[in-house]
């Protein structure tokens, strides 16, 4: 399934693309998409509770500020 | 956002005072707190950071940057550079903040409520209406979801959605579609997709995803940004230690604030911005004139197009078969029409539908005795006494009228009146005006090669051909051949030439799927299409195309531009400061007056006119 989440405070382009590097280290989640200009996070997973609880793991490592929320 | 203009216009004062004051201690200790002042945040997040082991980022790097610069006592310095980077940073969120605006406000489709129609008229959310429920739209309102008006005429206002400036004209059985702005008289509307089906949601989904789909140059940028910082900051560190040790008589100073300036340059964002801020802005500027665009990545390959292969019927040609030529003999044009549409009163056939639309009078079917067709001829019917014969070729051979063949391209329709040769009317379909606009604007966009394919028969597609000087039309096709041929013209073209395919979306889409830029044209509303395609033009002008070649060619350009200009000023300061030729003021106008000049010039695009 496709999934679509709205990311915000995300500091700058960069920052997003090292998100996204991290991110799609993530085994059980497929191409990681995030679009800076449009504050949104793209993914492919079978186990969206699962994939969650991990993007939100990385996330708080990574960009502590990050906020993930339905769209 | 206002706080930190605060805070940026506070400390930017008390540097000033700071540079004005003579006595060393009181200069030192304001250049302190102005620098605390504007860069405490960054000092935080660089701390913060650092037990991550994140040492490749860039409030670790401008933190070390500017200490260290105090460490070696360059107090300006160190203020300035955190003063130019926060500055950089505000401009840069105000102008992203701006563009994401600009474009919604571009988007600005989405209806807040609807009308509808249950006890009494109730205002919900477009999403609580169901389908098949009866809504109201008053002048000045917007369609909040699509569906069919079953009371009252008005005009609709699609700009939003198409582009087009000139009002829609709108009636009772006609289908409309949500994000118009009805402009007259209130519209009852019998709803037929629910919300989320309906053409604003589609059309919001697909501009908001389309910066998912990221271009080359974004994943190069974001590629070059991984290794650049690494190797920048690498070699400030070596800056640092190596040389002191080799070169006699140098001090360590000397060195340390070189490779503080080479900190200061390694910040990536500056680069990394400005390139999604354009392909951003090259997507908006192209949905302002009814072009969706699914990707960054078709944006980027427009630009490189090379081969057009267009679909006739529908495309090039406006799809609709119409009266283009009457030529009486005997008789009036306008009798031999009126003729000739009372013989066809009873056909549902288009052709028929064409004659009565173009005589336009209404037809008393009364006055039409008896009508007879004859299978793959035609009619014969009886009207006010006289025996009409209308139909192709074969039915005059077989009523042995002798008549004048008509050499003309399209579908010609003999008439005979009493056993008499009475003219010919000529059907067929029109080019579109549009269409010789598009096929210009190919050529002075460097398309080397325009392709009509078809199924229709040779004449009629050689005729358009010719008409608008395409290079090549390639007839009589059956859905298999048109793949090949698409598959073949792939094998034709450069390595980085693209091979953009426009169709009407039916029925195309596994050349739609095979070519590199796939076209849907008027695909509004056939969700087939939208899905299969890669751009979508809202109305059915094949210019439109051709005008996004320009807003592709114009976006790669600035694009290329900030690469180049950023990489290159970047580049440039390193080496002067590993020299000791540059300042860290130079370094910081490296950072942060490349991140602004790039921003800019990304936003130009949003300011171009596009037709």
């Amino acid at each position: 399934m496709k999934y679509k989440f709205k990311i915000k405070n995300l500091d700058c382009a960069n920052c997003a693309n090292e998100l996204e590097r991290a991110l799609s280290k993530i085994d059980i989640i497929r191409n990681v998409n995030i679009s800076f200009m449009t504050e949104r996070l793209y993914f492919e997973c079978d186990d969206k509770d699962n994939a969650l609880k991990e993007i939100k793991k990385i996330i708080k490592k990574e960009e502590p500020d990050v906020i993930i929320e339905e769209v | 956002m206002n706080r930190k203009l605060i805070r940026i216009i506070v400390s930017f004062v008390l540097m000033v005072i700071a540079f004005l004051l003579s006595f060393d201690l009181y200069r030192n200790i304001l250049f302190v707190i102005s620098y605390v002042i504007i860069g405490y945040d960054i000092v935080l997040k660089a701390i913060r950071n650092i037990f991550k082991g994140k040492v490749f980022d860039e409030n670790f790097l401008m933190t070390i940057a500017t200490i260290g610069a105090f460490f070696i006592g360059e107090f300006p310095e160190a203020c300035a550079v955190m003063l130019f980077y926060q500055v950089g940073e505000l401009f840069q969120s105000y102008a992203v903040d701006k563009s994401r605006k600009s474009i919604a406000s571009l988007m600005d489709i989405r209806p807040d409520y609807a009308n509808v129609y249950r006890e009494e008229i109730e205002k919900v959310s477009p999403d609580e209406v169901n389908v098949g429920e009866i809504i109201l739209v008053k002048p000045g309102e917007k369609i909040p979801l699509d569906g069919v008006i079953t009371s009252g005429n008005s005009t609709l206002n699609t700009k939003a959605l198409t582009g087009e400036v000139i009002p829609k004209k709108v009636g009772v059985n006609d289908e409309v579609l949500s994000g118009c702005i009805n402009n007259d008289s209130v519209l009852k509307i019998k709803v037929t997709k629910e919300f989320g089906e309906s053409t604003v949601s589609k059309i919001l989904d697909l501009v908001e995803n389309a910066s998912s789909r990221k271009s080359k140059s974004e994943n190069f940028i974001s590629k070059f940004a991984k290794y650049y910082t690494p190797v920048v900051v690498l070699i400030a560190l070596l800056l640092a230690i190596v040389p002191p040790f080799i070169i006699e008589g140098s001090s360590f100073n000397d060195w340390l604030y070189r490779a503080f300036s080479f900190l200061v340059v390694s910040c990536p964002c500056a680069l990394v911005i400005s390139i999604p801020l354009s392909f951003f802005g090259g997507i908006g500027a192209a949905s302002k004139i009814g072009v969706l665009i699914k990707g960054s990545n078709y944006l980027e390959a427009l630009a490189n197009t090379e081969i057009v292969l267009c679909d006739k019927t529908g495309t090039l040609t406006e799809g609709v078969f119409k009266v283009q030529e009457i030529d009486a003999v005997g008789y009036s044009d306008e009798d031999l029409l009126k003729y000739a549409s009372y013989a066809e009163c009873f056909s549902n056939h288009p052709i028929a539908f064409s004659i009565k639309e173009a005589y336009g009078k209404e037809i008393n079917n009364e006055f039409v005795t008896k009508t007879e067709e004859i299978s793959g001829k035609g009619i014969k019917a009886k009207f006010f006494g006289k025996t009409i014969l209308i139909g192709n070729e074969k039915l005059m051979h077989e009523y042995n009228i002798s008549f004048k063949r008509s050499e003309k391209v399209g579908t010609i329709i003999y008439v005979a009146i009493d056993g008499k040769f009475a003219g010919t009317i000529l059907i067929a379909d029109k080019i579109k005006s549009d269409a010789y606009k598009a096929i210009e604007l190919f050529r002075k966009n460097n398309v080397k090669k325009i392709v009509m394919l078809t199924g229709d028969q040779r004449n009629i597609s050689e005729e358009v051909a010719k008409e608008l000087k395409l290079d090549e039309c390639h007839f009589e096709l059956l859905p298999a051949d048109k793949v090949s041929l698409a598959e073949e013209l792939m094998s034709q073209k450069s390595v980085n030439g693209k091979l953009v395919f426009i169709g009407d979306g039916i029925n195309d889409a596994p050349v739609l799927a095979l070519s590199d830029i796939g076209v849907a044209m008027g695909a509004l509303g056939s969700d087939a299409a939208v899905e299969a395609a890669d751009l979508v033009i809202m109305t059915d002008e094949p210019s439109k195309i051709a005008t996004s070649i320009q807003i592709s060619k114009k976006t790669m350009r600035i694009v290329k531009q900030n690469i180049l200009f950023a990489i290159a000023v970047k580049i440039i300061v390193l080496v002067l400061s590993a020299f000791g030729m540059a300042s860290m003021w130079a370094a910081v106008f490296a950072d942060v007056g490349v991140s602004i000049l790039a921003i800019l010039n990304a936003l130009r695009i949003l300011r171009v006119k596009f037709r």
